[in-house]
């Protein structure tokens, strides 16, 4: 086995046997599964609380209007005052009174209705409410007029503006947030990757060094193969660790979700509509369903293959540059607590990558800014990935641009590599000095 | 001369600091050569550049007659000073590693480490963790590990730091041994007694710069000042040999004890002719010693250190 292949060996060996790796790599599904299954939990919970309200409906209207759900259910009251259906209310502890007094008309009965409650009722009930009434009320402004029910149906008409690209495909509100989630999901992932397993490697280039065994290493290896097998074992079990957790957290959730019998659906879709609109989108269901199909659609028209070439590419290229700075941070201090002026700066491209990234490309997959940071080394793995989605070329992102961030990473790369290994190759027999930038300056011009 | 290294007008410099000036030095083959020098004299800037860890700025280095060359990694073998080990990796699995890196297959590098274990009787540490072993435990394996592959040349760094003297005494034998089946050693230290002991050519560093260096044997005889150990019985009790002495020599306590009846003198000649001294003695009494002292390495290095620091 080659020098290079045996430090790659000991390093993954000594990063996945550590204990604490051991632990974190098995406990970590456990607990991220663990959150998912308890807010699902709680949110079911919060849902299925029950609203009991009274109605004492004294006018001549809205007698058959109330149709209990899966969260409110309706008591009526009969001849009894206001006063005492408000302490019947609050003594049998329903939710809230609806008080509907007699009035001459439909529109004065509503206008006159008012809710009780103990104190600012829930929006989802007083939406509901709102619906029923606003539906009644349009019935009988449509006869007033003297329109059917059925011919309202043919003019009441829901709008969507068609917009697309000039080659002829469809445009759908939101794919373009969609893309950029996916995208940023995947920049995220890195930057995730290279701040937890950067901090590997420069710890573990700190262990050499106070451990005092660098001496005995670098006298059989070239400074530079150490650095380099050290970044590409601790990656090795990085990427085992991630490859643990994505097929253990995707399989304990789906085993979760089936003993706690959470659909996923009410997951995803989140909060249900109110009454209101879906009363009015009823009819719409069908053009709903093909919606959704068109989505579906997109959503298999995002250029998945791209996008998983590109993330190799940037993953790798990122990794490398970031981890390299790493290891010579690590080469250049005595111990860890002398790190922190110097991961500062690392850390900071990386935000500004994740946080003024995803708004300008959220906003403008083609601004200046996200074009801007989507060429410059130290945010182009991250910010790149989130607009490569809406594809390559036309009406995505000019192949000139990808072309160019690439090459400016490779480039960065090569000199950021070569810089940090000098430093590294003068750091790691530097022993009781605290660096400052102008002493690592200093180490650069030595032969 | 049958050289295994020669270095030739060696400089190297650190940005301002000099840490070698023109250093050159010859380690003959089957040879112990002590590397001597005060603390950061420069001797370990030296040694890394032997062992390709640095490179010089000027000079260049010739390895078994061939300009060094990084496959020459792998017939050197390096016991740095500041050495340690990976703490939470098991024994034989760690020196496994480090002599593959210095190029033995893995089968080979076995054999060779059961057959060392073995000797230096560490044999069942080979599943413990190096943090579960003693100091001087760690470094029975640094020194297995350095002399594993058979390099032709070995650089010791005090390799007995963190020994107790009976280990230490082992170590020394086993390089006594190493040097028999025909490897050249270089070793740095600051322990003088061991440089008596072990070599045979000696180099002294001092400010970066080489102050003297060549023949242990030979060293000592040019710094002989004619310094002499005597001892008379004497004829007469009532006088003083050392106040008569002094009247023509430099005479001060003797540096041996042998019975109080006799004058023990120690006496420094203004040249190597003893004729006159020994004449005036057999007039005072009988001579039963007599011995010219030969410095010590000890005295030697501080002498030239300080004849250089005053100068």
């Amino acid at each position: 086995m080659s020098k290079l292949g045996l430090i790659i060996k000991r390093e993954y060996l000594a990063k996945v046997r550590n204990k604490s790796f051991v632990i974190m790599t098995f406990l970590s599904p456990i607990l991220m599964v663990g959150m998912i299954v308890l807010i699902a939990y709680l949110t079911k919970v919060n849902d299925s609380e029950s609203r009991t309200i009274a109605i004492l409906n004294q006018s001549d209207y809205f007698s058959n209007a109330f149709t209990p759900t899966e969260s409110i259910s309706y008591v009526s009251f009969k001849d009894i005052t206001l006063e005492e259906a408000k302490d019947s209310t609050q003594s049998l502890d329903y939710y809230a009174l609806l008080h509907i007094p007699k009035e001459d008309s439909l529109e004065e009965t509503a206008e006159s209705t008012f809710l009780y409650a103990k104190d600012n009722p829930n929006s989802s009930v007083l939406n509901r409410l709102e619906g029923i009434f606003e539906q009644r009320l349009r019935q009988a402004r449509l006869q007033d007029l003297g329109i059917s029910k059925k011919q309202f149906a043919t003019v009441d008409t829901k709008f969507q503006m068609h917009a697309g690209t000039f080659k002829g495909e469809e445009n759908l509100k939101g794919i373009n947030e969609l893309k950029a989630i996916i995208g940023g999901g995947f920049g995220y992932l890195i930057m995730m990757f290279i701040i937890i397993y950067g901090g590997f490697v420069m710890r573990s280039v700190i262990e050499e060094k106070t451990s005092r065994i660098i001496e005995v290493i670098i006298s059989s290896v070239k400074p530079f193969q150490l650095m380099l097998g050290k970044i590409i074992g601790t990656s090795l079990a990085g990427i085992t660790q991630f490859t643990i957790w994505i097929i253990s957290a995707s399989m304990l959730l789906f085993v979760a979700l089936l003993l706690l019998n959470i659909d996923l659906a009410t997951l995803t879709q989140g909060q249900p509509l109110g009454p209101g609109a879906m009363a009015g989108m009823g009819d719409f269901a069908d053009a709903k369903n093909q919606k959704m199909l068109l989505y579906a659609a997109e959503f298999f028209k995002i250029p998945w293959v791209l996008i998983v070439v590109s993330f190799l590419i940037y993953f790798v290229l990122g990794y490398l540059i970031y981890s390299s700075i790493y290891a010579a941070i690590g080469a250049a201090v005595d111990n860890e607590t002398d790190t922190q002026q110097f991961i500062f700066p690392i850390i900071l491209p990386l935000m500004l990558a994740i946080y003024v990234g995803f708004f300008s490309v959220f906003s403008n997959p083609h601004g200046p800014i996200a074009v801007g940071f989507s060429l410059f080394p130290l945010t182009s793995p991250i910010v790149m990935l989130m607009r490569i989605p809406g594809g390559l070329g036309e009406g995505g992102v000019p192949i000139w641009q990808f072309v160019t961030s690439i090459i400016l990473l490779i480039l960065t790369f090569l000199a950021i590599v070569w810089l940090a290994a000098k430093i590294y190759r003068v750091g790691i027999l530097m022993y009781g000095k605290k660096p400052t930038y102008k002493e690592l300056f200093k180490w650069l011009k030595y032969k | 001369m049958n050289s295994i290294l020669v270095a030739e007008n060696i400089s190297k410099k650190f940005g301002e600091h000099t840490a070698l000036s023109n250093v050159s030095i010859n380690i003959p083959k089957n040879s112990i050569y002590g590397l001597l020098g005060p603390n950061g004299a420069g001797k370990t800037t030296l040694i890394r550049i032997i062992n390709q860890i640095t490179y010089p700025d000027k000079g260049h280095v010739l390895f078994d007659g061939e300009p060094l060359a990084p496959e020459h990694i792998a017939t050197i073998g390096y016991l740095p000073e500041e050495r340690g080990l990976y703490k939470s990796m098991k024994v034989g699995e760690q020196a496994l590693y480090l002599a593959q890196l210095k190029g033995l297959s893995k089968a080979d590098a076995k054999k060779r480490l059961e057959y060392w274990f073995e000797r230096l009787e560490i044999g069942n540490w080979w599943n413990k963790k190096i943090q579960e072993l003693s100091k001087g435990m760690a470094q029975k394996i640094q020194f297995i590990v350095t002399v594993l592959h058979q390099p032709k040349l070995l650089i010791f760094d005090e390799p007995f730091s963190g020994f107790d003297p009976i280990n230490a005494n082992r170590i020394k034998d086993e390089i006594l041994e190493l040097k028999k089946q025909g490897t050249s050693i270089i070793f740095s230290t600051h322990r003088m007694e061991s440089v008596e002991e072990l070599c045979e050519y000696i180099a002294l560093i001092h400010k970066s710069e080489k102050i003297l260096d060549g023949k242990l044997k030979d060293i000592k005889k040019a710094h002989k000042n004619n310094v002499f150990q005597i001892g008379v019985a004497p004829n007469n009790t009532a006088v003083d040999l050392g106040s008569v002495l002094q009247e023509q020599f430099v005479v001060k306590q003797a540096l041996y004890n042998r019975e109080d009846e006799n004058w023990e003198l120690s006496i420094q000649l203004p040249s190597a002719d003893t004729s006159h001294l020994l004449a005036s003695l057999t007039t005072y009494g009988n001579v039963n010693h007599f011995e010219e002292t030969i410095p010590s390495a000890n005295d030697i290095f501080i002498q030239t250190i300080n004849a250089k620091s005053n100068e």
